[in-house]
């Protein structure tokens, strides 16, 4: 295997600056949506009384989630000490960063009152796991720096595996009190349940390397540097893997459910009785979850690379869509507060909430997601995350000439 | 540096204030002042545990259609007039008709935050601005909330709202800004005072009873220790203070 | 000057340009002349402290007193915000008082001059209290 050599990207075709301009024009559009929210209150946007977290949320949720997922592959270098992932670490840690701030920005600028973020900083309740996810983010930036200094700096290279296990740690911990703002909450029937952080940081693992998949595809081939089929296709089988463990924990918590005679109203709403049934059935399951894996691993599909790209894609669409049905459809169904009773009253008691995503929300949310892609469009100009080549006799360490 | 000069008089303001309690007790009918009055908390004092505030409620006098008490709650904490679709707007409480599924025995209540002695939505507030007062009362200190509506996700009686728009006209007594969540406060700058909460003197048939669960010579302390009550989501085991009868 | 200029790199350059805008942005306000705010005389006498020790520290005070208020239900109507309204109300010609946003309010007047943007009236009123409410405490 050759030294890897890492170099910037020129950063000077006119699709570049194309690429940045647009990027800049979604993040100027989601600002003046966030301002025109807190100019004129939430009732601008689709969420209630009913729906207190909408769109917004379920962009920042899915973003945090993917961040922490696509440290993985730097983390498989570093911790779990395959060669093979290592020319991938840098952009895998700046992939992670982007992600991560995208996702904060739109669930700092919904808040209610986002001038008082400084409050937000300097008071802290330290039962509150939302409280103990606001450190993990800010720990995870700041270690992750460090852990791309390590990685980027020759003479601090023997220090990367530590600091990349310090990241594992940290980034473990971070997606499971993600998870645990739904697990922990005993009012809301959809959530309440244990396996949520465990299922939040397999979901992280599938939806963080499909992300870091697409964009490595996407800069290498817009750079017009060489990548080579080993390293798109182990990526590829490990996405497989991932998507099908979410799958089993996603069985697994509503088998659980549907043997309690308790959570069967609940369960018929989530998977037979309501929109969003359709999206987990259709969307999350079908399109996000079992085509992937067909197209990962059918023989007639699994060597072909656009298959690999859209089985990528669908990976992301399936995550997104479990991503609103735990936060909106959670939230839909109505709090049980008299069992076996029917309930009417002027608060929406005992009804199904009903939910239809304003474009203010939805704006913020893309530019979320156009934040991320700025971070990392501009940081692979100024500094040295990407290898100059990825070619298989580069980087396959089981590397034969077919000659 | 100047002192900041010291005006509060304990002892002054203990005479003055039990003997207006006394004449006001005189003067205005049973069933206003549902509570010890000679009991007055000085002003200048802090909370404390001694007391716990609780509410009882007795659905058997509780009619389908009356809402007395929420339209009292709304004239007293000034979200009456909220502009906007049904459901951005704000509700402290709200009353709720049952009907048993199984026997189709109907009964109507008024839920509002239960002020639990566990509230959910003080263990998950990133801020602690949702905080439970010594004497039992359930808060929201509006001054650092920021607005996240987790407390919302968490409550298991519904009893937070955001928010949504501007507040036109400022309440004296209950400053309400947009953008914060709010609840029912037991009507604390009532009870501070030694009043009870608007729902319960605004209620004709005298369902809601208000007082101190700790005090066992109050009268909400006696019955409940007599009469049969419960409390919603019991299985939670958050214990709220809000107690009721006949469902 | 100029072609000296030319000569230094595309950062340099970038550092001077940046360097003397920074220098114009903070030296040219001490030319301005920017009346000084006209501060309404509040009723009475000093009621917590002499206006030289509120200048600077009234805000300290109001936060204590909001949590005291807030969390402990300590209510000290001398050190309420009601109490403070009451002797720095301003007055129109139709003598009712002006509310904050309007440029005669007491707190906006010195505010507006400072630019320091206060929160405090998105939630509270700004004007003394109505005496004729029902829960008249």
């Amino acid at each position: 295997m050759k030294r890897i050599i890492y170099e910037e990207i020129e950063g000077k075709s006119r699709a570049f600056i194309k690429l940045a301009a647009a990027l800049l024009g979604l993040i100027v559009i989601a600002l003046s949506a966030a301002y025109y929210m807190e100019h004129n209150g939430h009732i601008v946007t689709g969420m209630n009384n009913q729906i207190v977290w909408g769109i917004p949320h379920v962009f920042a949720i899915f973003l945090i989630v993917a961040a922490s997922g696509a440290l993985n592959v730097a983390s498989i270098s570093s911790v779990f000490g395959k060669t093979a992932y290592k020319p991938l670490a840098p952009l895998s840690g700046l992939v992670a960063i982007a992600l991560l701030m995208g996702g904060l920005s739109i669930l700092v600028l919904d808040l209610g009152r986002p001038d008082r973020l400084i409050v937000a900083m300097t008071h802290y309740n330290f039962s509150s796991i939302f409280a103990w996810n606001m450190i993990f983010y800010n720990g995870f930036i700041a270690i992750v720096i460090v852990y791309l200094w390590m990685l980027m700096e020759g003479r601090f290279n023997k220090y990367s595996r530590q600091v990349g296990i310090a990241a594992f740690i940290w980034r473990l911990m971070l997606t499971t009190a993600t998870g645990s703002i739904f697990g922990f909450l005993v009012a809301r029937e959809a959530y309440d349940a244990a396996i949520m952080a465990p299922m939040f940081i397999v979901l992280s693992f599938s939806i963080g390397l499909a992300i870091f998949l697409l964009v490595l595809y996407a800069a290498y081939q817009w750079t017009e540097r060489p990548i080579g089929m080993a390293t798109i296709k182990r990526l590829k089988n490990l996405l497989g893997v991932f998507v099908a463990a979410v799958m089993f924990l996603v069985a697994i918590f509503h088998l659980t459910n549907l043997y309690a005679a308790e959570h069967e109203s609940v369960e018929h709403f989530m998977l037979s009785g309501s929109g969003y049934a359709f999206i987990f059935w259709v969307f999350q399951i079908g399109l996000g979850s079992i085509l992937p894996l067909i197209y990962f691993y059918h023989p007639n599909f699994k060597d072909d690379v656009r298959f690999m790209l859209r089985g990528a894609g669908l990976v992301l669409l399936g995550g997104f869509s479990q991503v609103y049905v735990i936060v909106i459809g959670g939230q839909a169904y109505p709090l049980e507060l008299f069992p076996g009773y029917e309930v009417t009253s002027s608060f929406y008691d005992g009804e199904i909430a009903s939910y239809i995503p304003s474009f203010p929300e939805i704006l913020l949310g893309i530019g979320g997601i156009a934040i991320a892609g700025f971070i990392v469009l501009f940081a692979v100009k100024l500094l040295k995350f990407l290898p100059t080549s990825l070619a298989d006799e580069d980087v396959d360490p089981h590397y034969r000439h077919k000659n | 540096m100047t002192q900041v000069k010291d005006l509060t008089d304990p002892s002054r303001r203990k005479f003055v204030g039990a003997s207006v309690g006394v004449t006001g007790a005189m003067l205005i009918g049973p069933g206003i002042f549902l509570h010890q009055v000679a009991q007055a908390k000085p002003d200048a004092e802090a909370v404390t545990d001694k007391v716990r505030w609780g509410m009882l409620v007795d659905t058997n006098k509780c009619a389908t259609g009356c809402d007395d008490c929420v339209n009292a709650c709304a004239k007293e904490n000034g979200w009456a007039n909220e502009k906007g679709p049904d459901e951005v707007k704000v509700q402290w409480m709200r009353k709720v008709d049952l009907k048993e599924k199984s026997t189709g025995r109907e009964a109507s209540l008024p839920v509002m935050c239960q002020h639990c002695e566990k509230p959910p939505c003080v263990d998950v507030c990133p801020t602690g601005a949702s905080f439970k007062r010594e004497d039992g009362i359930v808060l929201v200190d509006k001054h650092i909330c920021i607005g996240c509506r987790y407390c919302m996700m968490a409550c298991p009686y519904k009893a937070r709202s955001f928010v949504h728009s501007p507040v036109e006209n400022h309440d004296d007594y209950m400053p309400r800004g947009m953008g914060v969540v709010e609840s029912c406060t037991f009507c604390v700058h009532l009870v501070d005072k030694d009043k009870s909460p608007a729902c319960v003197t605004s209620c004709k048939e005298k369902a809601l009873l208000f007082g101190d669960l700790n005090n066992k010579n109050s009268e909400i302390a006696i019955r409940v220790a007599k009469e049969n009550s419960r409390q919603i989501r019991q299985d939670l085991k958050t214990n709220p203070g809000v107690r009721y009868q006949g469902i | 000057m100029i072609q000296q200029f030319n000569t230094l790199s595309l950062t340099s350059r970038l550092g001077v340009i940046v360097g003397l805008i920074l220098v114009l942005v903070l030296v040219t306000p001490i030319f301005a002349d920017v009346p000084k705010p006209a501060i309404p005389q509040a009723k009475g006498d000093k009621c917590i402290a002499d206006t030289d020790y509120m200048r600077r520290n009234h805000m300290d005070l109001l936060l204590h007193q909001r949590d005291l208020t807030m969390h402990e239900g300590i209510r000290v109507r001398e050190k309420s915000l009601k109490n403070c309204l009451t002797c720095h109300a301003v007055y129109n010609k139709q003598k009712q008082a002006v509310s904050y946003k309007d440029k005669r309010h007491f707190c906006n007047s010195c505010h507006s001059y400072a630019a320091v943007k206060i929160d405090c009236f998105e939630c509270h009123t700004s004007t003394p209290m109505a005496k004729d409410k029902n829960s008249g405490i």
